[in-house]
């Protein structure tokens, strides 16, 4: 404390930061270089050095410029967290045993007095059927309703990321028709519609698929004019990263727009697709692109991601995201995946006795990984 | 990645794409499905066969053919050609009748049809009335007779099948003349047979069902002789002089009656039962031939005795003191007999018995001793044992064709050497512009090699694996052997054989080179055979490997069927390709994969549990991979059970909706109204589909893993030499892609050709890809550094290719059942993907590097990929760029049988089966294409034989002057008619007329 203290005092400068903590009811102060700040796990090391805490688990928050109470637990939001400290760095910490996640996220400003309360008080706490609903470990994409600003309201697009879960995509197609306002009338025209949804699939547990709603589009392509098999074959092909645009067979939950200013909205009336979708998936189809990546294994050496050949902004993404995650496993914080390499590893040479699921993180988290 | 889909809008390459690709279907290689009908000219020496399925097939000297369809695809009963014309009629079994004629157009002939009837009868009269059940076209050729079910014979005009009402020969007509105690109305019910006389046009004989024969007089309307036979009537048939005809008949008999002008009611001269005295089966056609020698020759279908060899297909021929039952193994359709066409010839003096069975075609040479048979050109019996794979190779050297031609030929002695009877028409197709083999491997273990390089697909030579391992029944090929005192005097013709001893022997892959003439055949067991040519017999050991590609894990249980035995000991095997060695693969499941490097002496093998490299040179196994997944039950459990047995419910389903529909038929039975029935059936057929409808067929929607079944299924091998670890140094590599979407590269050390024999060949795994997307992998290319593919083994140092660009870097494409992906070597990064079933929800079956050269400039030409998708389209993807070039719709996406049947050439073309044994072959290329161009001329005899004809149909009608001058009249009328209206017509009258001058 006295170091933290004193160092707090003498660096006053431009390079420097204060930081104020606080763990219970107490309160530690001291500095950091700023253009330094070093690893997430020196900064942890150092808290529980300052709070003389050295064997005690605790989960590390800061309060960010919209005061919301915001999690540090690996190198990339401790630095967001540093670079964004001004004048003063927030930092609260709780016992990871008694720690209310529900502290954090955003609008917690506006929770802010009870956050506070709850954090700095948690024995008064009044414990709700407790929920365990853990941190975030790493930011990923999840299964969402998209483009509402450019689909017409009787459409929905959903995307669905089959990425990092082990849930079945759990759904059924079938044929059928509907009727379509055609230049000739009413027409009744074949389609494609969700037959059944799987009990804890991923379609049935986003909520945003039902039974008989109709797909109108796979991927950014039309479904119309083709074949149950073939749509099955698309969705298939695109299993990774699916993205289904359906007229919702309830169409009382769409979504109301309030101005009719964006996108290409004013069609909301004409039940055929836009003629313009094709342009509109434009920028889908690119972000689709990174999503699946190949994996070598060299000389039965470590599996590796296939790089793109053309050096392009992505593939040096892809490469600090690598550097991160070789980092993040030291930490320690995916024990349970460097089980995994392991066990992968040694499934190149068939241990087939052992149905572990080593391949199979392998392939879902298309990261890279070391032995 | 959507800039790679769009077509592009350059229009140099738009102009380009013109004159590099095109779709056509090009021939039908083969033997018809289902043929129903068989029809001969001996004026045209063409050949027609029809099909249960409407289709009308003409064949004439080997490259001439013409194919029709019927709109109405129904089947078609009767063909017969119009004498001297080029043109037939065709009776489908919807009562309808169809004229066809070959026309000359741009240089070629083609097959038109040109009118269609349907016999009307009166109002109110039933459908039997008009049921045509015979059908004589008229020498004259003004005029069709046709009898029916009622017993009347309509006679209707050609071409314009006008009926001319007022000579329509009734039953009530034909009974005034033939005394009441002998017959009574009911035996003119159903004329079974018109024939005309061979010397006299102007008399028919009638031949009705019950066995009352009439020989009709045209000219007085009158029947002038009658005939009354006992049993059943089954054909007739005049001897050539007119003077006698001969009857069959449903008991088993033939019965002879001579026609005398004195003796208005004959006794037959000679009943006999051939196949007596026990009761026979019906004789269903008869020829009475005569020869030179005073022996005629006979020559009938069926008779067989009824007890023991009543389920024979068989042909008699009985010439003086020789007689032989031709056996077929496939009921006999019909069948002819040609004969000296030359009217005025004496005699018939048969050369040759054709005989369109439903499997097959076989030809009889009547001429040489023990009538032997003829091999024909053209109608080979493709699954004379049923067709497991087939393999195609391009441009065969000279040399190797004539040694595979040779060893053919020693197969062949038994054939006769006969010319092929059946020449009218001249191909006038350019010659094939080189040699190619289409190679099909059959179920019972044999591989034929067909000369597939122009229009006649031709048996060139048969190699049979059988003889390298035991099985239980010892092939006995010796189908000649013909015991003396046996009888009847059965004889086995023809190769038609569904039947395979031993399933396990059936071959699964192929592959040929061309260059070595190594050739390696793998089949259903895992037996690998690797085979030299050698153009004499030989007697040696074949060495024997297993290779254990469960490499001694513990665990499993295979519960397929066992490995084949081996036969011990050297065996003989005759002159063509010899097997040297054998490698077993354990568990003996079916082979997937295969590929051989004639270079380096290696073959390399793939089933659903791993894959193994051999060395043929040193005979030893190089190494083994198991690619199993752990999870992968069914692959241990034997060769599909589980589909085995869908498939088995399928067809027990398919049988109960058939027995119900049988019994719904018979319930309303009784009427034998036919088309009654068929509507009763079509509107059943309905039903069942919209109760299949009310099925909601569902598809699930998953994302493939690792888990699924038959993920280590080896699909593709390849071998390349290039740079795998660094790129430095290249070397020689062995690529194999699974059902998983793995890759896995083998970097291979091959010594020197003079250390060959002393060091071993070495392999050690260099890469494992993984594609995310886990779709089976069916291709591996590498390109070079001018992004063209490898050449083949040996093809450079025959100097039939550019040696491979080794300077530049050379690329890996993978093509799997969804996605074309380009990656960089040796470092693996991933360049370029087509992803073809995320935007189109197609997924290739088939991919081929084909080269397709420009029509217009001929030195111009690129490679690119032919593709074939589940959804039965063929696309053209460019090398390297992936971009889809054009695409064309060739099968039916639900004839799934037929897209696994697709193989393509290299040169842009390709074959697939649309029917167990025919052969559709289509042409994506401007510049190869293979299509009958023939042309068929009236030939010069017509003229004569015109004048000849219709001079005596003049004198016997002025013979009779006055008797019916209405008819006269109205036959000029009908002359004008036609001459007005046919230029053709008039033109060859005017001819006929200088001629005569």
């Amino acid at each position: 404390m006295n170091r933290a203290q004193r160092a707090a005092a003498g660096s006053r400068g431009l390079g420097t930061m204060e930081v104020k903590s606080k763990f219970g009811a107490e309160f530690r102060r001291f500095s950091l270089e700023r253009s330094k700040p070093g690893k997430f796990e020196e900064f942890y090391g150092l808290l529980q050095h300052v709070h003389k805490i050295p064997n005690v688990d605790v989960l590390v928050g800061y309060t960010d410029i919209h005061g919301d109470l915001l999690p540090i637990n690996n190198d990339d939001n401790y630095h967001k967290a540093v670079s964004t400290a001004n004048p003063l760095l927030r930092i609260f910490i709780q016992r990871k045993e008694d720690a209310d996640y529900s502290a954090f996220g955003t609008d917690t400003m506006t929770r802010k007095k009870n956050v506070l309360s709850n954090v700095l008080r948690p024995d008064n706490h009044k414990k709700k059927p407790h929920i365990v609903i853990s941190m975030p470990q790493d930011f990923r994409p999840v299964s969402s309703i998209i483009d509402v600003d450019i689909l017409p309201e009787t459409h929905r697009r959903v995307r669905l990321y089959k990425y990092g879960t082990d849930k079945p995509l759990g759904f059924y197609i079938r044929d059928g028709s509907s009727v379509r306002v055609t230049p000739h009338g009413l027409e009744k025209v074949p389609g494609i519609f969700i037959s059944r949804l799987v009990p804890g699939g991923l379609a049935q547990s986003t909520g945003l698929l039902a039974v008989n709603d109709e797909v109108l589009e796979v991927n950014g392509i039309e479904v119309s004019g083709k074949s149950l098999d073939q749509v099955t074959d698309m969705m298939i092909a695109n299993s990774r990263n699916l993205i289904i645009t359906v007229r919702p067979a309830n169409q009382r939950n769409n979504v109301v727009r309030n101005s009719r200013t964006s996108g290409s909205s004013g069609q909301s009336t004409e039940s055929s697709l836009p003629s313009s979708t094709p342009n509109i998936l434009g920028n889908l189809l690119q972000e689709e692109e990174s999503d699946e990546e190949d994996i070598i294994i060299e000389d039965n050496g470590e599996p590796q991601q296939i790089p793109k050949a053309a050096p392009s902004s992505e593939s040096i993404e892809s490469l600090s995201q690598i550097e991160l995650l070789h980092e993040s496993t030291q930490n320690g914080f995916l024990p349970s995946s460097e089980m995994n390499l392991n066990h992968s590893a040694g499934s190149i040479s068939m241990e087939y006795e052992v149905p572990e699921p080593g391949p199979k993180s392998l392939e879902e988290d298309g990261t890279i990984i070391t032995l | 990645m959507r800039r790679f889909l769009r077509p592009g809008h350059d229009p140099v390459r738009e102009r380009l794409k013109r004159d590099l690709f095109q779709f056509n279907k090009t021939v039908e290689h083969g033997f018809p499905h289902q043929p129903s009908a068989l029809g001969y000219s001996p004026f045209l020496r063409l050949m027609a066969i029809g099909t249960r399925s409407g289709a009308i097939k003409l064949y004439g000297a080997p490259g001439v053919e013409f194919m029709g369809l019927h709109e109405e695809n129904n089947t078609v009963m009767q063909i017969h050609f119009i004498p001297d014309q080029c043109q037939l009629v065709t009776l489908l079994d919807d009562n309808s009748l169809h004229l066809w004629s070959l026309k000359q157009h741009g240089g070629t002939s083609e097959l038109r049809e040109e009118h269609r009837f349907t016999l009307k009868g009166p109002p109110g009269s039933p459908p039997s009335a008009t049921q045509v059940t015979a059908v004589l076209p008229h020498s004259s050729r003004e005029v069709l007779y046709l009898g029916t079910e009622s017993g009347n014979i309509f006679v209707v005009e050609l071409p314009s099948f006008r009926v001319l009402e007022d000579r329509t020969i009734t039953p009530e007509a034909v009974l005034q003349r033939i005394p009441e105690d002998n017959c009574n109305r009911r035996s003119c019910e159903l004329v079974e047979a018109l024939r005309e006389h061979p010397k006299n046009p102007d008399q028919i004989l009638i031949g009705y069902s019950r066995g009352l024969i009439v020989l009709w007089d045209l000219q007085n309307n009158k029947g002038t002789h009658h005939f009354l036979g006992s049993q059943q009537l089954e054909n007739l048939y005049w001897q050539r002089d007119g003077s006698k005809f001969i009857s069959c008949h449903y008991d088993g008999s033939y019965t002879q009656w001579p026609v005398s002008s004195d003796n208005r009611q004959s006794e037959p001269l000679e009943n006999t039962v051939p196949y007596g005295p026990f009761p026979c089966k019906a004789i269903s056609k008869i020829y009475w031939q005569t020869t030179k020698n005073g022996l005629p020759y006979i020559i009938f279908q069926g008779g067989m005795p009824r007890a023991s060899y009543g389920d024979r297909h068989s042909i008699s021929v009985i010439h003086g003191s020789q007689q032989t039952a031709f056996d077929f193994t496939s009921r006999v359709i019909d069948f002819f007999i040609i004969f000296s066409s030359d009217p005025a010839a004496e005699f018939d003096d048969p050369s040759a018995l054709v005989v369109l069975a439903e499997e097959e075609l076989v030809v009889i040479d009547l001429k040489s001793a023990g009538w032997p048979a003829v091999q024909p050109p053209y109608l080979a019996s493709l699954h004379c044992s049923a067709i497991t794979c087939s393999h195609h190779v391009s441009n065969i050297p000279l040399k190797l064709w004539e040694r595979i031609i040779s060893a053919g030929s020693k197969q062949n002695i038994h054939y006769s050497s006969m010319p092929w009877p059946i020449d009218g028409g001249t191909n006038i197709a350019p010659d094939p512009p080189q040699r190619d083999l289409l190679l099909t491997g059959h179920e019972d273990g044999t591989v034929r090699f067909w000369d597939a390089s122009g229009v006649c697909l031709h048996l060139l030579y048969k190699l049979s694996t059988v003889k390298v391992f035991l099985t239980d029944a010892d092939p006995n090929d010796n189908m000649n052997t013909l015991g003396e005192d046996e009888w009847p005097p059965l004889r086995k013709v023809g190769t038609f054989d569904p039947y395979s001893d031993d399933p396990r022997l059936g071959i699964q892959k192929i592959y040929l080179c061309k260059y070595s003439g190594y050739l390696a055949v793998a089949g259903t067991a895992g037996q690998v055979l690797v085979m030299e040519l050698n153009d004499e017999d030989a007697e040696h050991v074949v060495d024997h490997a297993e290779a254990d590609l469960l490499q001694d894990q513990e665990g499993y249980r295979w519960k397929g069927h066992e490995k084949l035995k081996t036969r011990d000991g050297p065996v003989r095997f005759e002159a063509g390709f010899q097997p040297f060695v054998l490698v077993q693969c354990q568990p003996p499941a079916v082979v997937t994969s295969l590929a051989l490097h004639s270079e380096w002496k290696l073959v390399a093998f793939g089933t659903s549990h791993g894959f193994g490299l051999f060395d043929h040179q040193q005979k030893r196994l190089v190494f083994v991979k198991c690619t199993l997944h752990p999870s992968d039950q069914l692959a241990l459990e034997g060769p599909l059970s589980r589909v085995k047995s869908l498939k088995k419910s399928l067809r027990q389903s398919f049988r109960r909706i058939r027995r119900s529909r049988v019994s719904s038929r018979k319930r309303r039975g009784g009427g034998g109204n036919a088309s009654e029935v068929q509507e009763a059936n079509a509107k059943f057929d309905q039903d069942v589909l919209q109760e299949m409808e009310l099925a909601p067929v569902q598809r699930k929607i998953e994302a493939r893993s690792a888990e699924d079944s038959f993920t280590g299924f080896v699909r593709t091998l390849y071998f390349a030499d290039t740079f795998l670890r660094d790129s430095s140094r290249h070397c020689p590599s062995l690529w194999a892609g699974t059902n998983g979407g793995t890759v896995y590269a083998f970097c291979l050390r091959v010594p020197p050709a003079e250390r060959r024999m002393d060091e071993p060949v070495r392999a050690e795994q260099a890469k494992e890809i993984q594609l995310m997307h886990r779709a089976p992998v069916v291709g591996i290319l590498v390109l070079d550094g001018r992004s063209t593919p490898l050449p083949e083994p040996l093809e450079v140092a025959h100097d039939l290719s550019k040696s491979p660009d080794m300077q530049g870097s050379h690329q890996l494409l993978v093509v799997s059942e969804e996605q074309f992906k380009v990656f960089t070597l040796p470092k693996v990064s991933s360049k370029l993907k087509l992803k073809l079933t995320a935007l189109e929800g197609c997924r290739v079956r088939k991919v081929t590097v084909a080269n397709f050269g420009s029509c217009k400039t001929d030195d111009y030409s690129e490679n690119d990929l032919a593709v074939l998708t589940n959804l039965g389209d063929i696309q053209i993807i460019s090398l390297p760029f992936l971009k889809l070039q054009i695409r064309y719709p060739c099968i039916r996406k639900e004839d799934v049988s037929g897209i696994a049947s697709c193989v393509f050439t290299k040169y842009g073309q390709g074959f697939y089966l649309i029917s167990p044994s025919e052969f559709e072959r289509f042409s994506l290329s401007t510049k190869w294409l293979v299509e009958p161009r023939c042309i068929v001329d009236m030939p010069e005899v017509t003229s004569n034989n015109h004048v000849h004809k219709s001079g005596t149909e003049n004198a016997a009608r002025k013979s009779s002057p006055g008797d019916c001058g209405e008819d006269e009249r109205k036959s000029e009328r009908l002359m004008e008619h036609a001459l007005l209206n046919d230029e053709k017509v008039l033109k060859e009258i005017q001819s006929t007329l200088e001629g005569g001058r």
